[in-house]
C-alpha cells in the first residue's frame, strides 16, 4: 500500500501550479520533494489528505482514491496521517499538551490519563519533556516545529507529511529536526513525505527524491542519482547555481 | 481607445462575477454550518465559552452606549415637546424608540465592531497560520468547532444584551426627566406605560436576535475566506464590520416593514 499521485493539474485563478504532477511514494520510504520556492511542493502535501482538490487528476491513498471519500471516510483517511505544518499552525489559545492531545481527543476512544500519557510519551520522542504546560508563544521555533511533530505523530499515524520542517532554523537546529525525522521513520516505522527546498538535509534524511519543476516531477531517484544528475535544471538546483539554467534556457 | 472604451464594462462585469461568487460563497458557508449542527460533540463543549466572550463580555459597551442614549433621548423629546406635547410623552418616546429600534439597533452596529471585528481577526489569523487546516487534519469540522459555537452563542446573546441596554436607555431617560428636566416618577411612567406593548419587546429580541447570527455568521464568512498574511487579516476584519453593519441596517427597515 502506498500513497499515489496521478497526472495531478491545479490551478489559483490564472496561475498553474501543477500540471500532470505524478508521484507514487512507497510504504515505508523517506520521500523528499525538492524545488524551488512557489514550485507547488504544498500545495502537493495538501492533495495528500484533501486539503486541496486537484483539478484533474487522482490521488491515492492505501488502495483508495481520496478524491471519492465521503466525510467520514476521509476522517478515516486522516486518521493514518499526520501533517507536520510548515510554521507548526499550533493552537496559540492552548498549551502544548492540549495542542498534542486534540487529535486524540477526536480520533480514539482514550481516558484523560491515556491521553496525558501518551503526549508525555510523544514529547518525549521530540526532545520536549515537561513542556506540556507552556503555551505555543513561550516556545522557540525549533520547539514549535518539535511541538508540531509531536502532534502529528499522537495518533500514531502510518504516513508522516513534513512540509518545511526546517525552514527558517538555524543549521544546529535543523540537525536536530532531520534526526527527529530519521528516528520517526526508524523507531515508529512510518512512510514519511518531505517537502523541503534544502538539498542537504533532502540528501541526509530520504531514500528517494523528488524534484518538482513547472509543475511535473522533472526527475526522481536516490540522492546519489542527484548528486551526479547532469540536467541543467536539477544541477542547477542542487548546486545552486542559477546560471546552469540560464545557460539552459 | 478600444481598451478605455470598454473598461468600464468590464470593471462592472468583474464587481458583478466577484457578487456573485461571494453570495456562492456565502450560501456555501451557510449550509456547511447548517450541516455542522449535527456534530455536537464538538461544538457543544465551546458554546458556554463563547456565550461568556460574545454576550456576557459585550454587556459594558451595550451599557454605556444605552446610557447615553437614554440621556440624549429624554434631553432631545422635551426640547422638540416644550410648550406643544404634554411633557410625561418624554417617558413614552424614550421607552418606545430604546426599545423598537435604538436598543438593538446600535448595540448590533457596536457589536459588529467588537464581536464581528474580534471573530474575523481570529479566525482569519488561524487561516493564514494554517491553523483551520491543522484542525481539519486532526480530524475536526472546523465548521463545528469554530462557526457553529460562534453563531449560535451571538444569536442567543445578542438579545440579552439588547434587553440590558433597552432598560438601562429607559432608566437613563427616567434619570435625566428626574433631575434635569424636573419631572416626577409617576409622569414618566405613566408616558412610558402609555403605548407600552409586550410585543415591543419582543419585537426587541427578534432583531437583537438576528443582528447576532448576522454579525458572527458574517465575521465567520470573512475570517474563513482570509488570505494573505496579516493585510489579508486586517482586509477580512474590515469588510467583516462594514458589511455586517450594512445587514443590519436592512435587516432593521425588513424587520419593521414585515412585524410592525
Amino acid at each position: 500500500m502506498s500513497i499515489v499521485l496521478k497526472d495531478l493539474h491545479k490551478s489559483f485563478g490564472p496561475k498553474s501550479v501543477l500540471e500532470g504532477f505524478s508521484l507514487e511514494i512507497r510504504e515505508g520510504e523517506t520521500l523528499c520533494i525538492i524545488g524551488q520556492s512557489g514550485a507547488g511542493k504544498s500545495v502537493v502535501l495538501k492533495h495528500v489528505v484533501r486539503l486541496l482538490e486537484p483539478d484533474r487528476g487522482e490521488v491515492w491513498v492505501d488502495g483508495e482514491n481520496v478524491g471519492d471519500l465521503s466525510r467520514k471516510q476521509l476522517f478515516d483517511l486522516r486518521r493514518k496521517v499526520g501533517y507536520v505544518f510548515q510554521f507548526a499552525a499550533l493552537f496559540d489559545s492552548m498549551t502544548v499538551e492540549e495542542n498534542v492531545g486534540l487529535g486524540l481527543r477526536r480520533l480514539t476512544g482514550m481516558t484523560e490519563a491515556e491521553i496525558h500519557d501518551r503526549v508525555e510519551e510523544c514529547l518525549g520522542l521530540v526532545d520536549l519533556p515537561g513542556y506540556g504546560e507552556r503555551f505555543p508563544a513561550e516556545l522557540s521555533g525549533g520547539q514549535k516545529k518539535r511541538a508540531g511533530l509531536a502532534r502529528a505523530i499522537a495518533t500514531r499515524p502510518k504516513y508522516l507529511l513534513y512540509d518545511e520542517p526546517t525552514t527558517g532554523l538555524d543549521p544546529l537546529t535543523k540537525a536536530v529536526i532531520d534526526e527527529l525525522i530519521m528516528r520517526m521513520a526508524e523507531e515508529l516505522s512510518v512512510t514519511g513525505v518531505v517537502i523541503t527546498h534544502d538539498i542537504e538535509s533532502a540528501y541526509k534524511i530520504s531514500d528517494r527524491i523528488a524534484m518538482l519543476h513547472e509543475g511535473r516531477v522533472r526527475r526522481e531517484g536516490s540522492p546519489e542519482d542527484f548528486r551526479t544528475a547532469t540536467d541543467p535544471v536539477v544541477k542547477a538546483f542542487v548546486e545552486g547555481r542559477p546560471e546552469l539554467l540560464e545557460a539552459s534556457s | 481607445m478600444r481598451f478605455s472604451a470598454l473598461a468600464p464594462v468590464q470593471a462592472v462585469g468583474r464587481v458583478a462575477i466577484s457578487s456573485v461568487a461571494t453570495v456562492g460563497r456565502a450560501g456555501y458557508g451557510a449550509a456547511a454550518a447548517v450541516r455542522a449542527l449535527r456534530d455536537g460533540r464538538t461544538w457543544a463543549p465551546h458554546l458556554i465559552g463563547q456565550m461568556a466572550k460574545i454576550g456576557v463580555d459585550s454587556v459594558p459597551i451595550g451599557l454605556f452606549i444605552a446610557l447615553f442614549t437614554g440621556v440624549v433621548l429624554a434631553l432631545q423629546a422635551s426640547y422638540t415637546f416644550t410648550g406643544a406635547i404634554p411633557l410625561y410623552f418624554v417617558g413614552t418616546l424614550v421607552a418606545k424608540t430604546m426599545v423598537l429600534e435604538l436598543g438593538p439597533v446600535l448595540t448590533g452596529l457596536s457589536l459588529s465592531g467588537r464581536v464581528g471585528a474580534n471573530i474575523a481577526a481570529e479566525l482569519g489569523t488561524m487561516r493564514v497560520t494554517e491553523q483551520v487546516d491543522a484542525l481539519e487534519t486532526l480530524g475536526y469540522d472546523p465548521d463545528a468547532y469554530l462557526v457553529v459555537p460562534r453563531v449560535l452563542a451571538g444569536t442567543l446573546m445578542f438579545p440579552i444584551v439588547v434587553i440590558l441596554a433597552d432598560a438601562m436607555g429607559i432608566l437613563a431617560g427616567w434619570a435625566t426627566s428626574l433631575y434635569l428636566l424636573k419631572m416626577s416618577t409617576p409622569e414618566f411612567m405613566k408616558g412610558a406605560r402609555l403605548f407600552f406593548q409586550p410585543w415591543d419587546v419582543e419585537f426587541s429580541i427578534i432583531k437583537a436576535a438576528s443582528f447576532g447570527l448576522t454579525v458572527t455568521a458574517v465575521g465567520c464568512f470573512f475570517g474563513f475566506a482570509t488570505r494573505g498574511g496579516a493585510e489579508g487579516v486586517g482586509r477580512s476584519t474590515t469588510r467583516a464590520v462594514v458589511v455586517s453593519s450594512m445587514i443590519i441596517l436592512v435587516l432593521d427597515a425588513f424587520w419593521a416593514a414585515t412585524l410592525l
